[in-house]
């Protein structure tokens, strides 16, 4: 029984055209939890981006926009204004050119594309609880709107800021983001924004190639590149790497994100649920049988102990004693021993009335 | 000892100061609701790109579930460790939770996208690496479990004695179960921000972020249940039955010195992650100020009020502390989803919860008193039934 079989069978995937979608993702995808090592992927596609061969002409952004059917823009795409203020994808852009300060001042001004960097163990698979995300082995992340819930988890949990969300509408809303152009990569084409830049700024090939191209553009030239290849490590790689002629910091890069994949935080925590729920059990009925069994040893050694005074003070001063005892939770030694000098006394005294 | 049920036939007049507020809030909430499902999350909240989480998350859900652990802590005292003193505050904490989780699905419906799709992660594709698939899979489950736990009040009050003894056998079994459950999804909401490391101000970041949830909703129940019997007490002391009565104080002296004790481990815990993580560069600084208010008024203080209030025996301190503390929850939960969350952004990028956002919220609270009211004036919470005593 293969896999999609098998998929089939338990009913998981039993929704119609979209299962069949799904079982096919499940195939083909290389999410995070069920495969640990990707190896980097050597022979997805990736691309490389060049810091220092980007004018901020925004074609790329006028591509996208036409290639994925988008909305038409709220400013044109040859309107430079945008540069004003530092934009972020959102449900209308999957991707986004943004200027910088050039440094050193007079050198010329930086610009930057975002869009979805196509983690190689992304957070937004891991984070998502319907896995509606998949990395597929081409290196596109992917994004099925058919079973998405809209909790938003996959914005929280993605580094980059990438996946935008569609709050104006107000039944079916989507989560929105770069999809690699994943019907061009099927038939073995660039991405849309890849295809139109002027200036060769963006070099699309396999992952290795395009890692082996950084290096040789870094290594060839050390005075123009910065030596970190961005993208290579970062939050256990990517396939959209980025080489610059500044400290990524002044492109609004984070250096800061740390080479392990997102799923690595949380699969701790996630390890944890089946300890708890294995051990957990056994402290709490253990918990239970030592209180039951404390009450228990309590009721015999009450019980015991008024039989006792029975026999020795008769019955009467014992069922009232047995009475009071019932009536108080825990073994109070101080009352009993009260209760113990009161039921004594008083069959002394019974018996010195009835001597009389 | 029926004193309760002349109160039920009573004519308590329908305009109380209490229905008006509640049932203009209510009003008000429908309105909301029509405006979320007709102009989208963007017609009332200030969620954006950068939040796709605000406060519905923040205090439904976080605080919410937090305040809600009163159910799984005060049946594990009862039934699990045997402490029998507390019998008479289960149903209360038992009914509140329950209200408090189905109140947590219900605000669910509003901030998720496509509400109807919500059973998703359970029935459909399940995302088994996501910690919110953990989360969600466990409160769908505690959620059933605390319906069964509450549902012998029901049945006692239509008089199905022989499903209700079915249901009363379940307790031992429902009570582990919940208390597991309990633990893994109060940790797991701390566990959902571990995968935003690089979102998250170090103060509030730790890998042993579930750890300082789970702890914290052991006192953030306790501080719920010793609140809720004061508000409780004055406006249903007619309903409360001797044993009720009589149990009260045993509660709220047991479980203040059971908060007292856990808000200092707590404190302990936290202090520990500042060492660990070698954090104390921060504490000079914005959020390291609203952190050692955190952790000094909201933890500390409280930890040592309701120590001083156990000692005193002074039942009025400890209340006062309840309040106290469960404020200390809010804010905790509130610092980790909205303060230290995205804490690098400029403040112009932040958000700031919308009017209607919050009148939702409220919302939300208001149909959660409204029925308790309605469930606690007429089944039996606050008493024993005449027909069920002394058969748990």
């Amino acid at each position: 029984m293969n896999r999609r079989k098998f998929l089939g069978a338990m009913g998981v995937a039993g929704l119609g055209v979209a299962g069949a979608e799904k079982v096919l993702a499940a195939e083909d995808g290389v999410t995070g939890a069920s495969v640990k090592d990707v190896k980097g992927l050597p022979d997805s596609y990736a691309v490389l981006f060049d810091v220092t061969r980007c004018i901020g002409c925004r074609q790329c952004e006028d591509a996208c926009n036409y290639e994925q059917h988008l909305p038409e823009p709220d400013v044109d795409f040859f309107d430079t204004g945008v540069f004003q203020q530092i934009r972020r994808t959102d449900w209308k852009t999957y991707t986004v050119v943004n200027q910088y300060d050039d440094k050193p001042p007079g050198a010329g001004d930086l610009y930057r594309k975002i869009q979805c960097m196509h983690c190689l163990e992304p957070a937004c698979a891991h984070s998502c609880f319907v896995k509606a995300f998949a990395k597929r082995h081409d290196g596109a992340v992917t994004y099925d709107p058919n079973v998405c819930v809209g909790c938003r988890y996959c914005m929280m949990a993605c580094p980059f800021n990438i996946p935008a969300y569609e709050y104006h509408i107000a039944l079916d809303p989507l989560v929105t983001k770069c999809t690699f152009c994943e019907h061009r990569l099927k038939d073995d084409r660039e991405p849309a924004c890849v295809e139109i830049c002027p200036t060769g700024a963006m070099y699309f090939s396999t992952r290795e190639e395009v890692l082996k191209e950084a290096r040789v553009r870094v290594v060839n030239n050390p005075d123009k590149y910065q030596s970190h290849i961005y993208g290579e490590h970062e939050m256990g790689g990517t396939n959209w790497i980025y080489i610059s002629g500044v400290p990524f910091e002044d492109v609004g890069m984070r250096m800061d994100l740390g080479t392990r994949a997102a799923g690595d935080y949380t699969s701790g925590a996630l390890g944890g649920v089946p300890l708890i729920a294995s051990f957990w059990p056994v402290l709490l009925v253990g918990a239970y049988a030592i209180s039951k069994r404390r009450e228990k040893i309590a009721k015999e050694e009450r019980d015991s102990f008024v039989s006792q005074i029975i026999a020795e003070a008769g019955p009467e001063a014992g069922r009232r004693l047995a009475e009071r005892l019932s009536r108080s939770e825990t073994l109070d030694k101080a009352a009993i021993e009260e209760e113990v000098r009161k039921a004594l006394n008083e069959a002394a005294a019974k018996t010195e009335r009835e001597d009389h | 000892m029926s004193n309760h049920n002349h109160h039920d036939t009573g004519q308590s007049p329908w305009i109380t100061p209490f229905n008006v507020i509640a049932g203009l809030i209510v009003l008000m909430g429908i309105y909301l609701t029509y405006l979320r499902f007709t102009g989208g999350l963007a017609a009332v909240t200030n969620l954006d790109d950068y939040y796709p989480w605000g406060i519905w998350i923040s205090f439904d859900l976080l605080c919410g579930v937090a305040l809600a652990a009163g159910g799984y802590t005060t049946a594990a005292a009862c039934y699990i460790f045997g402490i029998k003193k507390y019998h008479a505050a289960v149903r209360p904490a038992v009914l509140t939770a329950f209200l408090g989780y189905a109140l947590v699905v219900f605000a669910l419906h509003y901030d998720v996208g496509q509400p109807w799709r919500l059973a998703y992660p359970i029935f459909v594709q399940q995302g088994t690496t996501s910690v919110l698939f953990e989360v969600g899979l466990c409160v769908f489950l505690y959620l059933t479990v605390l319906f069964l736990e509450w549902l012998p009040a029901p049945l006692e009050w239509l008089k199905l004695k022989r499903v209700r003894n079915i249901v009363i056998k379940l307790t031992l079994v429902l009570t582990v179960f919940g208390v597991i459950l309990s633990t893994m999804h109060q940790s797991s909401l701390g566990a959902l921000y571990l995968i935003l490391p690089s979102k998250m101000h170090p103060l509030w970041f730790s890998s042993h972020l579930p750890i300082y949830f789970f702890v914290s909703s052991m006192f953030a129940g306790l501080s719920m249940v010793i609140f809720e019997s004061t508000l409780s007490h004055r406006y249903y002391h007619n309903k409360m039955d001797k044993e009720h009565l009589e149990g009260t104080p045993h509660v709220t002296f047991g479980f203040a010195k059971a908060a007292a004790w856990i808000m200092a481990g707590y404190f302990f815990i936290k202090l520990f992650g500042v060492v660990l993580n070698d954090n104390w560069g921060y504490l000079p600084t914005f959020y390291g100020f609203i952190f050692s208010l955190e952790m000094l008024g909201f933890v500390a203080l409280p930890a040592f009020l309701y120590a001083k209030g156990v000692r005193d025996k002074n039942v009025k301190l400890i209340k006062w502390t309840a309040v106290l503390a469960v404020f200390g929850i809010i804010f905790n939960r509130f610092n980790v989803s909205l303060v230290a969350y995205n804490y690098h952004l400029p403040s112009e990028l932040k958000y700031f919860p919308a009017l209607a956002e919050i009148g939702v919220t409220i919302f939300v609270v208001t149909v959660g008193l409204i029925l308790f009211k309605l469930i606690s004036t007429r089944m039996p919470i606050f008493y024993e039934h005449p027909d069920f005593k002394g058969s748990h």
